[in-house]
């Protein structure tokens, strides 16, 4: 190892951050790792771009300690380590940010800094220790937030950054961020970035796991993209594009851009009147909510994850029921207070709908494919006798709906899990759109969902329009709304704060509607 | 993406068996230091339960009773639902299949058979309604409600049997014996009809009725849209809901069936055996039923082997007993218990080392 770290010194003046030698990691049979190699140079922002399944998670969590490498090495600032744990991670200088945050919520900023690192047995000590580092780390990186704030009280991007300091009073050298931004408005992941350079500039190394590949043309340096548990390749950034970096990643060309005519809207299919929504704690989660949906458009509603669309599509779907207002399909009331109409029923107007959440409400992961193309239908006459139900015929019609959707393997046996998440989003995309509705609700139809299938499935949906259908389409990511949506709704606090159209959205006008800023008052603000 | 799934018959064979083997052993080492010979102890064990004509009945005879509460406990898992009042729908559906022996007993057996099945299934059914009816719509906790009702169930029917059943002018809390044609015909009674002769037992026709239940409760849980319904709200009751699927009407679906099942155990007991309704009849099958739905895997085809294991070591357990006397009947239970765990609790114990042999072996035989 000294003779390597030796010439590795030699060549660049300083070791890289972080080596990974010809890893390997075996799950049961899976090879979910082969051979990957990878060099971060200290003091750079590194990028590792891959779809689901392509075995990003794996490495890091390998570089991270929560697995232990079947084979291979790890070399950390030129010397060889092997890495047990997180705590020895964190040890070696090695930090990490999780999409889904490991906070207590009801503890303080500096409470959850100084949790697993406390010094000594009195918590005192530690917590004006970690104030004055914590203050230093704030104004050496821009990082500042209020110490005795309670994290639960903190918005989305506050905690992030609570997690970045976290890791930083560790003495984390190199940082992992994984899909740092999927919960944050634009102008939060803007801030972000700004935070990652200053990061970059103080000499720390970062490694940036992500999909979105604009991000990665705007903040690294250099990157990595990984397909099917192998490093394809390695570019620099600035010698790359977009459209090379999803060729890499999906192994044929992509159309990155959506291919989509002029709408021409009909008549109204769905129309909310004043809608609200109280949920069971009794908070109002969705207040005086218009619109209409006509056929043969697409309506997108953005907003900031949490903001109530998952509420507006429950309250849609016949889930939840409405507290105030109405809504009419076709010109008939449907709900409203005192009168409710549930899933079946609404399916049965003709209604289609795609749960945001296909693991926990769109699908019954341990169902098989045919039994999971059924859910929601399962009365159907077709596929019911009197007693019995056919399950040929199930079988026959999910393997017919595997067909059109090019589900993979197309198997109606297999579980659920069995599948990737792209499948699964087919499977399910299949279920609603195939029975023909008039109107298709769909939430998050892409989350989690590769490229090669987002492709596919943004394709089903403006072909549905194009049959003069109504869609509505609520997404946290706004470049799917954007290049989808023919108008598109800004919803914020579960208010509608905004209408623009697709054509002339844009994603600063947008953020700033998400993050409740009524941007033509931001404006005449900068003019005066 | 390659699934990672053991081949079929080491899930359904191999692992069963290598856990009775397991259970085995260390019944084997609690036998030896009792100071008996285990080798002999399972050679009486087999012989009492296989070994003869009588012995067979008997096994058979027990095993019909955990038929009826193995699927009643599964039934109820389908749907996510431990049922653990068994004990106490069967003890009630007891009384059902009494009540209507008692009253309307001068009815010929043909029309006397539907109307006792009814009468159990449908008072296990009502005994099971009420916490299957809390869990619903209240959100009670049906493990602690079922506990609950059996202790009621219990006390209720030691009421009836002791003030209002009980059979006038006796000191025993039983009613009066059942008319002779509400008899549930022995299986050796009817083998004589068709000219076999077959050793005496109580072996009876409700063994037929088991496995018709056995039958109907596959083609419901796996053919029809309302077990389809039950098993969606059992392994993910949100995507049930956003599926237009009712979890309150599943859950009560789901009980009543269970609750009916074990309400039968009455028409093997009372009408096959002890012909009048006796104190504490059930005897723990209740209980039992829910490690023959775990053994089962709540597979009505599991169940039905996991029945005749349980019931093979009711009888040849008895003749243990009798055999070696260090082996008292606690003894029998122990063993029981062993079997118990290592079948139902620990069959994960092999489980992850076999995958890695078998998938392991599997990968590299496609590679």
């Amino acid at each position: 190892m000294g003779r390597n770290g030796n010439s590795n010194t030699a060549a660049g003046g300083q070791p890289p951050a972080v080596e990974l030698i010809n890893l390997n990691k075996f799950f049961g049979h899976v090879h979910a790792n082969k051979d990957v190699c990878m060099t971060v140079e200290r003091g750079t922002i590194h990028g590792i771009v891959g779809e689901n399944g392509a075995g990003k998670s794996t490495m890091m969590g390998m570089l991270y300690g929560f697995y232990q490498a079947s084979s291979g090495r790890i070399r950390i600032n030129g010397r060889e380590v092997k890495i047990k744990s997180p705590t020895h991670a964190i040890k070696q200088g090695i930090g990490m940010v999780h999409q889904h945050f490991m906070l207590v919520e009801p503890f303080s900023v500096l409470e959850n800094v100084i949790l697993g690192a406390e010094q000594g047995g009195l918590i005192k000590t530690s917590m004006d220790h970690a104030r004055k580092e914590l203050d230093r780390l704030g104004r050496e990186y821009g990082l500042e937030v209020d110490p005795d704030a309670r994290v639960g009280d903190l918005p989305v991007g506050l905690q992030q950054r609570v997690e970045i300091l976290k890791a930083l009073y560790r003495g984390a050298e190199t940082l992992i961020l994984d899909e740092p931004t999927g919960v944050l408005t634009p102008q939060e992941a803007d801030q972000l970035f700004r935070m990652l350079d200053t990061l970059r500039s103080q000499g720390r190394t970062v490694i940036l796991i992500t999909h979105k590949l604009r991000e990665i043309m705007e903040i690294t340096d250099t990157v990595s993209i990984m397909r099917h548990g192998t490093m394809v390749a390695h570019r620099t950034t600035s010698e790359t594009s977009k459209e090379e970096l999803a060729e890499l990643m999906v192994g044929r060309k992509v159309l990155l851009e959506v291919d989509k005519t002029e709408a021409t809207p009909g008549e109204p299919v769905l129309a909310l009147d004043g809608v609200g929504f109280v949920d069971d704690t009794g908070v109002s989660r969705l207040e005086d909510i218009s619109f209409t949906i006509r056929a043969g458009e697409i309506l997108g509603i953005a907003g900031v994850s949490g903001n109530g669309q998952s509420e507006l599509l429950e309250v849609l779907f016949g889930v939840s029921k409405v507290r105030e207002g109405t809504i009419s399909y076709h010109g008939k009331p449907i709900a409203g207070p005192g009168k409710h109409t549930n899933s079946l029923g609404m399916h049965g107007l003709g209604v289609g709908h795609v749960a945001e959440d296909r693991h926990r409400t769109g699908m019954v992961m341990d169902f098989t494919a045919a039994e999971n193309i059924i859910l929601g239908y399962h009365n159907n006459p077709e596929i019911n006798g009197p007693i019995l139900m056919d399950l040929k015929k199930v079988d026959d019609l999910c393997r017919d709906y595997m067909e059109k959707f090019d589900v993979r393997p197309q198997d109606p046996s297999l579980l659920a899990t069995g599948f990737s998440g792209g499948n699964q989003q087919k499977i399910v995309l299949a279920r609603e759109i195939e029975r023909d509705p008039d109107l298709l609700l769909v939430g998050q139809p892409t989350r989690g969902v590769d490229i090669g299938a987002i492709e596919f499935i943004h394709k089903q949906i403006i072909e549905l329009r194009d049959r003069g259908k109504g869609v509505l389409l609520v997404s946290v990511e706004l470049d799917e709304i954007m290049s989808l949506a023919d108008r598109i709704l800004v919803i914020f606090d579960g208010r509608i704060v905004g209408e623009v159209a697709g054509g002339e959205a844009d994603e600063r006008t947008l953020g700033l509607m998400m993050a409740g800023i009524d941007p033509t008052r931001e404006a005449q603000g900068e003019v005066a | 993406m390659a699934q990672s799934k053991l081949p079929g018959w080491v899930n359904a064979g191999l692992i069963p068996a290598l856990n009775l083997l397991t259970a085995f052993f260390v019944s084997g080492l609690v036998i030896l230091a009792m100071g008996e010979n285990p080798i002999d102890a399972f050679g009486y064990l087999i012989y009492g339960a296989f070994g003869y004509e009588q012995a067979i009945g008997y096994t058979l005879f027990y095993a019909t009773n955990f038929v009826f509460t193995g699927l009643a406990v599964a039934v109820a898992f389908h749907c996510y639902l431990f049922n653990i009042g068994g004990e106490g729908q069967a003890y009630i559906g007891g009384l059902g299949i009494g009540l209507v022996c008692l009253y309307l007993g001068d009815l010929p057996f043909w029309a006397i058979l539907p109307l006792t099945v009814i009468g159990g299934a449908l008072f296990g059914a009502a005994w099971a309604a009420i916490p299957a009816y809390l869990q619903a719509k209240r959100g009670s906790h049906i493990v602690i409600t079922t506990i609950m009702f059996n202790f009621i169930g219990s006390s209720v029917m030691t009421f009836l049997l002791v003030e209002w059943l009980k059979k006038p002018g006796s000191q025993l809390p039983e009613t009066s014996h059942f008319p002779d044609q509400t008899w549930m015909p022995k299986m050796w009674e009817l083998a004589e009809k068709f000219g076999i002769k077959m050793a005496h037992s109580p072996l009876n026709l409700s063994l037929i009725i088991a496995l018709l239940c056995c039958v109907g409760v596959w083609f419901f849980i796996w053919r029809t849209r309302w077990g389809y319904e039950m098993r969606a709200v059992g392994r993910n009751p949100d995507a049930a809901v956003y599926g237009g699927i009712s979890p309150a009407k599943s859950i009560m679906i789901a009980m009543l069936i269970s609750g009916g099942l074990a309400g039968l155990v009455g028409l093997n007991e009372l009408m096959g055996v002890q012909h009048r309704v006796i104190i504490n009849f059930t005897n723990g099958y209740g209980f039992v039923g829910i490690a023959i739905a775990l053994m089962g895997r709540n597979h009505p085809v599991g169940i039905f082997f996991a029945a005749l294991l349980m019931g093979a070591l009711f009888q040849g357990g008895s003749e243990v007993a009798f055999e070696m006397p260090n082996i008292t009947r606690d003894m029998i239970w122990t063993i029981q218990g062993f079997v118990i765990l290592f079948t139902g609790a620990l069959e994960h114990m092999y489980r992850s080392r076999l995958e890695k042999i078998f998938i392991r072996k599997d990968a590299e035989g496609t590679v």
